[in-house]
């Protein structure tokens, strides 16, 4: 078969293809923040501090590790996502240049777009779902359906991720990923429900935390794991944070056309 | 044959048809309407210095980057329109390479070769007759980072022809390679024209340029400063010969001797004297009495042609 254009899906599969290469040599430098660093906060929030906490009202009846460990699946999704959303993708354009090398073959910068968010959202759901296999043997999610928070916290992090990665293709120097780090997802990690129920903040600031993705991943994630999830507020917030994942894209496309079509 | 059949037959084999072509990047214009022809199985060069236009026009031809006026026709096809089926037929050497530095060698192939869609197997094939082709068979599944710069250059030659294109577009192949690697570069680049792959070359190199390439136009400032073969463009805007004049720095006797050549050009440290004839001309600077540290006659070069034409200004 000779060389031809690939349709948008298999030329972002094929992109995906690439990063694959890529990880399977090098997966060896992420197994500590992907893996390791999600259930060290299981360890000594859930398990250490979290024994300091009695179950109650404000952890639904559970105990805290109980109560925390579908959040962290969340945060965990959002953690992991950044670096791939701004360094990595940074690199891609500056640095290692490889975006470059990808659109002088029948590749479009929007399918680079494509298999960028493909990739990042497969390694969310690996990351997640690890963290979900470690929760479990630690006896912190006891519940079967908390399989389904899965797909939640990947969709939460894509929420993040998709307008991220646009942001990015805006970026000549790196300068502002710490402070996303430090201004974003520090506050969206600690303030927005997960390690202690949002009514504990002052009512001001309840409008911030509805505005994150993280906020209605956990409730996503949470009801499901615990069975209290009503439709109407599922579908809420899957509609919310697919919006953002679609607005990423939008303007994804249009970033990385003007980046990489110049 | 008649001359209408002639032309048809040049019509239907050209690659490259720009007219009027420019590119503006905000209020800098980096190629103001370049007028260019490339047949099937020529080697073309684009020569000038940094900043002519020529890498902008190669990024246009490469369907990489949209031209901002005039018409662009590669592979009969308009770029706006059909980028990724001309991509698909094209291969394409970067100025600077993008080789995944963190994979193989080998890797670097197979997936670059499937974002033209060919098959696992296929790439995994032609991986292997490129890594001989490019002479990198025992680094195969060496990572790239460490490679000499040679290597590298081989590689991402070795790269843009996973696709067998048709045209291969390189810009600046060899800048920056010793001799060694420059000539090993320029053996498998006259091995993909003996096999009939048309090339287009961007250098600064003016022995690249007599090497490599039947066809050229030297660029300068986005404009086409002349055209043709290296031959017709020494013949058209240089002498036969040049006789060079080496004087202490500062000495040069450039009024003495100005009426024996066609054209006198005085360097700080040299007389340039461009001539049919070198030899006659050095017997005439010895018969007037002019002692230069040290003579040379030599036969007019591209460079010549080149300064000429774009002058000895430094352009940064």
């Amino acid at each position: 078969m000779n060389a031809h254009v690939l349709g948008p899906f298999r030329a972002a599969l094929v992109a995906v293809e690439g990063h694959w290469t890529w990880y399977r040599r090098n997966w060896r430098a992420t197994v500590i923040s992907n893996f390791l660093q999600p259930v060290l906060f299981l360890l000594a929030m859930g398990v250490g501090f979290g024994s300091q906490v009695q179950a109650g009202e404000a952890t639904g009846g559970h105990p805290y590790v109980v109560f925390l460990a579908p959040a962290l699946l969340v945060i965990t999704a959002v953690q992991n996502a950044v670096f791939e959303a701004t360094w990595a993708v940074f690199s891609a354009f500056k640095w290692q240049r490889s975006y470059l090398a990808v659109v002088s073959t029948p590749i479009t910068p929007a399918h680079v777009l494509y298999g960028q968010l493909l990739w990042i959202a497969l390694r969310l759901a690996a990351g997640t779902a690890v963290f979900l296999g470690i929760a479990v043997a630690l006896g912190a999610i006891t519940s079967p359906s908390a399989v389904l928070a899965v797909p939640f916290a990947v969709l939460a992090g894509m929420a993040f991720t998709a307008p991220v990665v646009a942001f990015t293709a805006t970026r000549e120097k790196p300068d502002s990923f710490n402070a996303i780090f430090r201004f974003l997802v520090m506050p969206m990690t600690l303030f927005t429900g997960g390690f202690f129920p949002l009514s504990q903040l002052p009512d001001w600031l309840h409008p911030l935390a509805w505005v994150t993705p993280v906020w209605h991943g956990i409730e996503l994630a949470r009801g499901v794991t615990f069975g209290t999830l009503r439709l109407l507020p599922a579908a809420g917030h899957v509609a919310y944070l697919a919006a953002l994942v679609v607005l990423g894209i939008v303007l994804g496309r249009r970033y990385f056309h003007r980046r990489l079509a110049v | 044959m008649s001359d209408a059949a002639a032309n048809v037959m040049v019509v239907t084999s050209t690659l490259v048809h720009a007219k009027g072509l420019t590119k503006h990047f905000g209020s800098f214009e980096a190629v103001r309407g370049i007028d260019v022809e490339v047949g099937k199985g020529e080697a073309f060069g684009f020569l000038g210095p940094n900043g002519a236009g020529k890498s902008s026009t190669m990024r246009m031809v490469a369907c990489v980057s949209p031209r901002t006026g005039g018409e662009l026709r590669v592979l009969g096809m308009d770029p706006d329109v059909d980028g990724p089926s001309i991509r698909a037929r094209l291969g394409v050497v970067p100025q600077q390479d993008n080789l995944d530095t963190e994979l193989t060698v080998r890797q670097n192939l197979q997936v670059y070769g499937r974002y033209f869609g060919l098959s696992r197997s296929a790439v995994r094939e032609r991986a292997v007759e490129l890594m001989e082709f490019a002479q990198l068979t025992d680094r195969a599944d060496a990572e790239v980072e460490p490679l000499s710069g040679g290597m590298k250059r081989r590689l991402t030659i070795a790269r843009s022809l996973v696709n067998d294109p048709e045209l291969l577009l390189l810009d600046e192949p060899t800048t920056g390679l010793d001799p060694q690697a420059r000539h090993l570069l320029w053996d498998r680049l006259f091995r993909l024209k003996q096999s009939g792959v048309t090339l287009i070359i961007t250098t600064h190199y003016m022995d690249e340029a007599e090497q490599l390439c039947d066809r050229l136009v030297v660029m300068d400032g986005g404009r086409i400063a002349a055209e043709g073969s290296p031959s017709e463009l020494i013949r058209r805007h240089s002498t036969r010969e040049v006789l060079e004049l080496r004087f202490p720095p500062g000495e040069q006797s450039a009024a003495e001797v100005r009426d024996l050549a066609e054209r006198v050009e005085v360097l700080p440290d040299r007389v340039l004297l461009y001539t049919g004839d070198g030899e006659a001309a050095l017997s005439a600077v010895h018969a007037r009495g002019v002692r230069p540290v040290s003579t040379l006659v030599r036969r007019s070069t591209l460079e010549d042609v080149f300064l000429r034409l774009t002058g000895r200004t430094l352009v940064d």
